[in-house]
């Protein structure tokens, strides 16, 4: 275990130190500075914004940035819907891949047009080269930039003196994807190429294999997706295993920079936030906060999945490590990542809204299952989607400001502004909508005859984890999955084998995805909109600080106590129920 | 509304060509052209014929034959598979080997499956061993062997895996044991830079390595 948890800290400390020098690179794009690619980048910049016609220098308001951002997300929802329904006429199609079925489509569009990437299909086995690339992919970059500039939004509002503007939607989604998102697919993607990631646009080869068998070898333009697919917290797998596939992710070297790859950003605009605020206390903080909970998580799966399963001891299996044997629990995991790089991805992807697996979430033990659970339970603050976590961590700051500010007796400001109720009720509105969204949605899945057929599990505590996994992941636009839910093939499902149509699954879904997304981004501008007119009146004595260990534990404590209050109950039916006891189902 | 229309519209447009196509294409030319083997799939040859992916486990199981001569068929009319004594097995797999159609096995912590199924591969692995290692227990099985990868083609076994299994292709293909140890050895992916991941031995590499010392007659 000693070598496991080494490759663990090692990954801590490498985030860590990149943290700042990401940072501040990315603060550079936002406010508009010089960086080193601007002689490469700045023509294709320009030349976009004259095609687009945006003016950059055009200030908007909130709700001119909102409405751009849903009419923008809503545009490429109804292009990507009829991308994915027109399989059957596009070029790049060695395989001859008809369309999925209309809710199918509902369902994915929707999906990876929130940075959800929930799959309810398989990619090898349902879409063409074209649906991958000029579809998922596209949104892989598109959405992640849309998350970006809320909370770059966000930090004006909370930053500007006077005024009503919180800069330019445009200019801010264009300079995210050309000076961060680009630069880095391109050396990411030819670095796993160079690892043994494909990339190629090939028929699928049939071989035949050393006894005389045939094997089917998918292809595909993998790596280009995969490291986007990282990078922007998406994890939309371009193979139904996702990361698990050796030909996404290769070794333990490729596993550790795909890791790096979804944490940099979330981490690093924690240090953004700390310098275009003028503060780089107030970041750390954040990321401290953070980085507690992450970390915290990440020793509860590894501990728990180097245990095994009751499963596996009932059956007299030794689940100890020994020399030449990572023991544990290796149900559903691969052996070149083993249990801690395993755990790691786990934890990681969770805490992100990444929703990439290399691992089956529904094999992991009943322990280790619950930090996915709790890391989504924590609406996806601990990091979170690029800019999805800020934003959304930044809530849940205002609101210990608020709670600390009642329990000293004086009026709650955050960085000089004054917190009142308009603001508090927008925060409370904007962190409770996606929880009601998971426990509505998810008590309808569970209590209706329309949902049970999804309990491929059975009527037992792992089929109600699916289920309410499947709700949690989608309305926090994560994407992860016990993938047992909804089964794997639906064998009268028209279209290609794979595309697993439930249309109360896929409506459902749907529907969680888009709301859970576009609502609280409302509400985060909405506040970006009400802070940036305020006043900034100067730190007194009495001014609560929010740059020190105390407010890390408050803040931690707000986001556990927001999300414990919220599903503790649903928890113990699921996963606490599985790892109390080691009676089987 | 209508200018945000507008622009909407000319930036799905001008953002699908540039980062749908553009990007992804020229991604595929410059991988084609510096790695083209690992861009296609990192394939190995025997004798000039394709026979697999270093990156992808493949079964190394026939079809037993019947008394009539043909191949036995279970209750559901699928051909019944026994690993071929004379190779190194891989990891036990959901899909049959399959990169085409990858799925989870999605066997619950709790769930009686899961049990009955690693107590299958358990007695199958011991009764496959045993023969050769005779002092091999139960207790002795690595956990690789017994559970179902996640990707359905995990491509490595443990190394204790293969020291256990060495014992039988050292008897079946006559060679020595020290030989096969040091050919799995040349096989093990160790960890990067001694620290990323976990070390692991490359069955498909291995077996083809083993029929070119010790050639099936």
């Amino acid at each position: 275990m000693l070598q496991g948890w080494v490759q663990i800290a090692i990954f801590i400390a490498v985030l860590v130190a990149l943290v700042k020098p990401v940072g501040i690179y990315m603060a550079r794009v936002f406010t508009n500075q010089r960086v080193f690619l601007s002689p490469v980048v700045g023509p294709i910049e320009r030349l976009t914004y004259r095609v687009m016609r945006v003016r950059p220098d055009e200030g908007q308001d909130w709700k001119g940035y909102a409405r751009s951002l849903i009419v923008f997300s809503l545009l490429f929802w109804i292009a990507l819907y009829l991308i994915l329904r027109t399989q059957g006429i596009q070029p790049f199609n060695p395989q001859g891949f008809h369309s999925g079925p209309w809710d199918l489509s509902f369902n994915t569009s929707s999906s990876f047009i929130t940075n959800t990437n929930w799959q309810y299909y398989g990619g090898e086995t349902t879409l063409t080269y074209f649906a991958q690339m000029a579809g998922l992919a596209v949104q892989n970059f598109v959405s992640a930039a849309v998350g970006i500039t809320v909370v770059v939004a966000l930090i004006r509002g909370i930053v500007a003196r006077s005024g009503r503007e919180i800069g330019n939607f445009w200019q801010d989604m264009i300079r995210t994807l050309f000076y961060i998102l680009l630069p880095v697919s391109i050396v990411g993607a030819l670095f796993l190429v160079s690892q043994g990631v494909i990339q190629n646009l090939s028929h699928y080869t049939v071989i035949h294999t050393l006894v005389g068998g045939t094997q089917t070898l998918a292809q595909g333009p993998v790596a280009s997706q995969e490291v986007i697919k990282e990078l922007g917290t998406n994890g939309g797998g371009f193979f139904n295993v996702n990361s698990a596939m050796p030909f996404e992710n290769p070794s333990g070297l490729t596993n550790f920079f795909e890791l790096l790859l979804i944490l940099v950003i979330p981490a690093g605009l924690t240090y953004t936030y700390g310098r275009m605020v003028g503060r780089q206390r107030q970041g750390w903080a954040i990321f401290s906060a953070m980085l507690i909970l992450f970390v915290a998580g990440v020793i509860v799966v590894y501990i728990a999945e180097q245990h095994g399963t009751p499963a596996q001891h009932a059956a007299g299996l030794h689940t100890h490590a020994f020399d030449g044997s990572t023991g544990g629990n290796m149900e559903g995991k691969e052996q070149r990542f083993g249990i801690a790089s395993s755990s790691l991805w786990s934890a990681v992807t969770t805490v992100t809204s990444c929703g990439a697996v290399n691992a089956a979430l529904e094999s992991l033990t009943g322990l280790g299952g619950a930090v996915p659970f709790a890391n989504l339970g924590f609406s996806e603050v601990i990091f979170g989607g690029v800019g999805a976590g800020l934003y959304s961590m930044l809530l849940y700051v205002i609101l210990a400001v608020f709670i600390g500010g009642l329990m000293v007796g004086r009026t709650p400001e955050y960085l000089g502004k004054k917190i009142q109720a308009r603001e508090i009720k927008l925060v409370a509105l904007g962190t409770l909508f996606t929880p009601l969204a998971v426990l509505l949605s998810a008590g309808v899945a569970s209590a209706t005859t329309l949902g049970k057929r999804s309990l491929f599990a059975g009527v037992n505590p792992q089929g109600f984890s699916e289920t309410l996994y499947a709700y949690l992941s989608q309305a926090n636009n994560n994407g992860s999955a016990f993938a047992g839910y909804t089964g794997f093939i639906q064998p009268h499902a028209p279209g290609n084998v794979g595309s697993h149509g439930i249309s109360f699954a896929d409506l459902l879904g749907g529907a969680v995805m888009v709301s859970a997304r576009f609502i609280p981004i409302l509400f985060a501008l909405a506040i970006a909109g009400a802070l940036a007119g305020k006043k900034v009146s100067p730190a007194g004595l009495g001014t609560m600080r929010t740059d020190n260990p105390t407010f890390v534990f408050l803040l931690i404590g707000v986001v556990i106590l927001v999300g414990a209050l919220t599903f503790f109950p649903a928890l113990l039916l699921g996963p606490f129920a599985q790892s109390l006891t080691a009676r089987l189902f | 509304m209508r200018k945000d229309l507008l622009t909407s519209l000319i930036g799905v447009i001008v953002l699908t060509v540039f980062f749908g196509l553009a990007y992804p294409l020229a991604i595929t030319g410059i991988a084609q052209l510096v790695f083209p083997g690992r861009a296609n799939g990192s394939k190995v040859s025997v004798d000039g014929e394709v026979v697999g992916s270093s990156l992808i486990g493949q079964s190394f199981s026939r079809p037993v034959i019947g008394r009539n001569g043909k191949p036995k068929l279970d209750e559901e009319g699928e051909e019944v598979l026994a690993p071929d004594k004379r190779y190194f097995q891989p990891r036990p797999s959901a899909t049959g080997y399959a990169p085409d159609l990858t799925y989870f096995s999605n066997l619950g912590p709790n769930s009686v499956e899961a049990r009955e199924a690693v107590r299958e591969y358990l007695a199958a692995y011991v009764a496959l061993e045993k023969p050769f290692d005779h002092s091999l227990t139960k207790d002795e099985v690595p956990v690789d062997a017994v559970t179902e990868s996640a990707s359905g083609v995990d491509p490595h076994i443990s190394e204790a895996n293969a020291r256990i299994q060495a014992h039988r292709i050292a008897a079946v293909r006559r060679l020595p044991l020290a030989k096969v140890e040091d050919l799995i050895s040349a096989h093990t992916d160790g960890r990067f830079l001694g620290l990323l991941g976990e070390p692991g031995v490359n069955v498909l590499e291995l077996n083809i390595d083993l029929d070119r010392e010790a050639p099936l007659k």
